[in-house]
């Protein structure tokens, strides 16, 4: 479970975050959603420990981030899988160096073990037999299934995503989708997903947050999100003629039935 | 006027604070080593061909103008072999290789590690735990240090030899002459000399391009203006070490 108390940041004087407390469940997809520059990756990476708030607390698992050593700190960063918007993966490095990176930095297992796992977790995100080809030799979906599968390599505890699905095709997106749901629910991870893609959110959200101007604007499950009347929600969910006509059929159903 | 004065200091701030990041222990020694050799063959290795390239002709050429403004039948020709090798060894091997190489390596350093961080690769290694600026920048200065000192005195071997066949095709000075001229008042020290500028010149060929590349902001645009940035502040700064280093150990 990692739970965020007040959290506060800004840049040049201007506030990202303004004082935003969550908690998110273990073995859940907990999804981060808001406009474009709402504040929702300075709060990932708040969170994953890449930006220093300026004010406010987080916990992981009741160990709270800035009363930690360094040691101490880089011991939750080796629970940590993190899948990055534009992949990360290391250029230079085959698919098999860069999947078994962590394990080669921070394990002491063999070569063979490690290979093993390597196999294992390409196996797992659908990409058997890539082991020696670059990442520019992938399609952006395959990339972001690498990129899982690095940030899955090491058993996390908390596996984090940031817009997943941007610059995907939409059957790429569900199972990229799909496989983060899985994987969740497979290693019980606190996984956090950063999205403004509307599928995504009906899919896999299991706990929302609305972000709006540096503030948390709305909390709740997917299936609350057709009963709310928070204008801000609806304004940011049911901005689509698509979307409005879906809840408006839903709510007739319901009624209905 | 204060503005670019704090600025410039800041600056200087950030890049002992990288420095100090950096200069730790690595904290893979198997993974340290690898990447140390790959960096020996990407800022060291790939660099050879111009070098010598380069140190030949510049020998030739210092050979030829020597002898040129040397017409004066009074003057030993050996002085030329002499005046070729005490300008190879002291100043243009040590001095305008590094000038070279801070060009060549400073902005592949500069825009690679740029280019990590604007695709998130540091982020990435940061959120594994990973001492990013340790991992990257440590073994580039390591193989930057160990190796230039060789490529240097190859360099100057070359500048010697290429100022030889350049007088001999010539028939600007003898062979009999020009190695006289290489051996008259020959110093050892004059290599310790270009031995130690070599190394510093090398910590700043490997640091400078690395804290422009870390430290970039942006996109594609700032990556390069890193790597001009990069190349123009390592140059700035091998000339001014090399004033302080030849006045601290010359004069």
């Amino acid at each position: 479970m990692i739970e965020v108390k007040n959290i506060k940041k800004s840049f040049a004087g201007v506030g990202v975050l303004k004082g935003i407390s969550a908690v998110f469940e273990k073995g859940k997809v907990n999804m981060i959603i808001g406009q474009s520059g709402s504040g929702k990756t300075v709060f990932l990476k708040s969170i994953m420990g890449l930006i220093e708030p300026d004010d406010g607390e987080i916990s992981f698992d009741g160990r709270i981030w800035h009363l930690l050593s360094d040691k101490e700190k880089a011991g939750i960063r080796r629970e940590m899988g993190v899948v990055f918007q534009g992949n990360a993966l290391f250029d230079s490095m085959t698919i098999e160096q860069n999947v078994s990176f962590p394990l080669r930095m921070f394990t002491r297992k063999s070569p063979k073990e490690i290979k093993e796992r390597v196999d294992e977790v390409l196996e797992q995100v659908g990409l058997p037999g890539v082991q020696n080809k670059l990442p520019s030799e992938l399609s952006g979906g395959q990339q972001k299934r690498v990129a899982i599968a690095r940030a899955i390599v090491m058993y996390p505890k908390y596996l984090f995503a940031d817009e997943p699905n941007s610059g995907l095709d939409p059957k790429t997106a569900i199972r990229i989708d799909d496989l983060l749901m899985t994987l969740t629910k497979q290693y019980d991870t606190t996984t956090l997903v950063n999205t403004h893609d509307m599928n995504s959110i009906m899919e896999i959200g299991e706990k929302i947050i609305l972000l709006k101007n540096g503030h948390k604007a709305w909390e709740g499950s997917r299936d609350e999100i057709f009963h709310s009347d928070n204008k801000d929600l609806n304004d940011f969910v049911f901005s689509s003629d698509l979307y409005r006509q879906m809840k408006e059929l839903f709510l007739k159903y319901q009624a209905e039935k | 006027m204060l503005k670019p004065v704090l600025k410039f200091i800041e600056t200087v701030g950030e890049y002992f604070l990288l420095l100090k990041k950096t200069l730790t222990k690595p904290q893979n020694n198997k993974i340290f080593w690898e990447h140390y050799l790959r960096e020996i063959d990407d800022i060291g290795l790939k660099t050879v061909g111009l070098i010598s390239f380069i140190s030949f002709f510049i020998g030739g050429v210092v050979v030829i103008q020597t002898a040129l403004n040397l017409e004066n039948p009074l003057i030993d020709p050996s002085l030329i072999g002499f005046a070729a090798k005490q300008s190879v060894i002291l100043e243009f091997s040590p001095t305008l290789s590094s000038v070279i190489l801070a060009g060549i390596v400073g902005s592949y350093i500069a825009s690679t590690i740029g280019t990590m961080r604007i695709t998130e690769q540091i982020d990435a290694l940061d959120v594994m735990g990973i001492n990013s600026a340790n991992y990257l920048i440590l073994p580039k200065i390591l193989a930057a240090v160990t190796f230039y000192p060789f490529l240097i005195g190859m360099s100057m071997f070359l500048g010697v030899l290429g100022g030889w066949v350049a007088g001999v095709v010539t028939g600007l000075v003898g062979t009999q002459d020009y190695l006289e001229g290489i051996r008259i008042g020959f110093d050892p020290f004059h290599f310790t000399y270009s031995t130690i500028k070599t190394v510093v010149f090398a910590f700043l060929i490997a640091t400078i391009p690395s804290f422009f590349g870390y430290r970039v902001r942006g996109g594609a645009l700032e990556v390069g203006r890193a790597g001009t940035q990069a190349v123009i502040w390592t140059s700035v700064m091998i000339v001014f070490w090399n004033y302080v280093i030849t006045q601290l150990l010359l004069s």
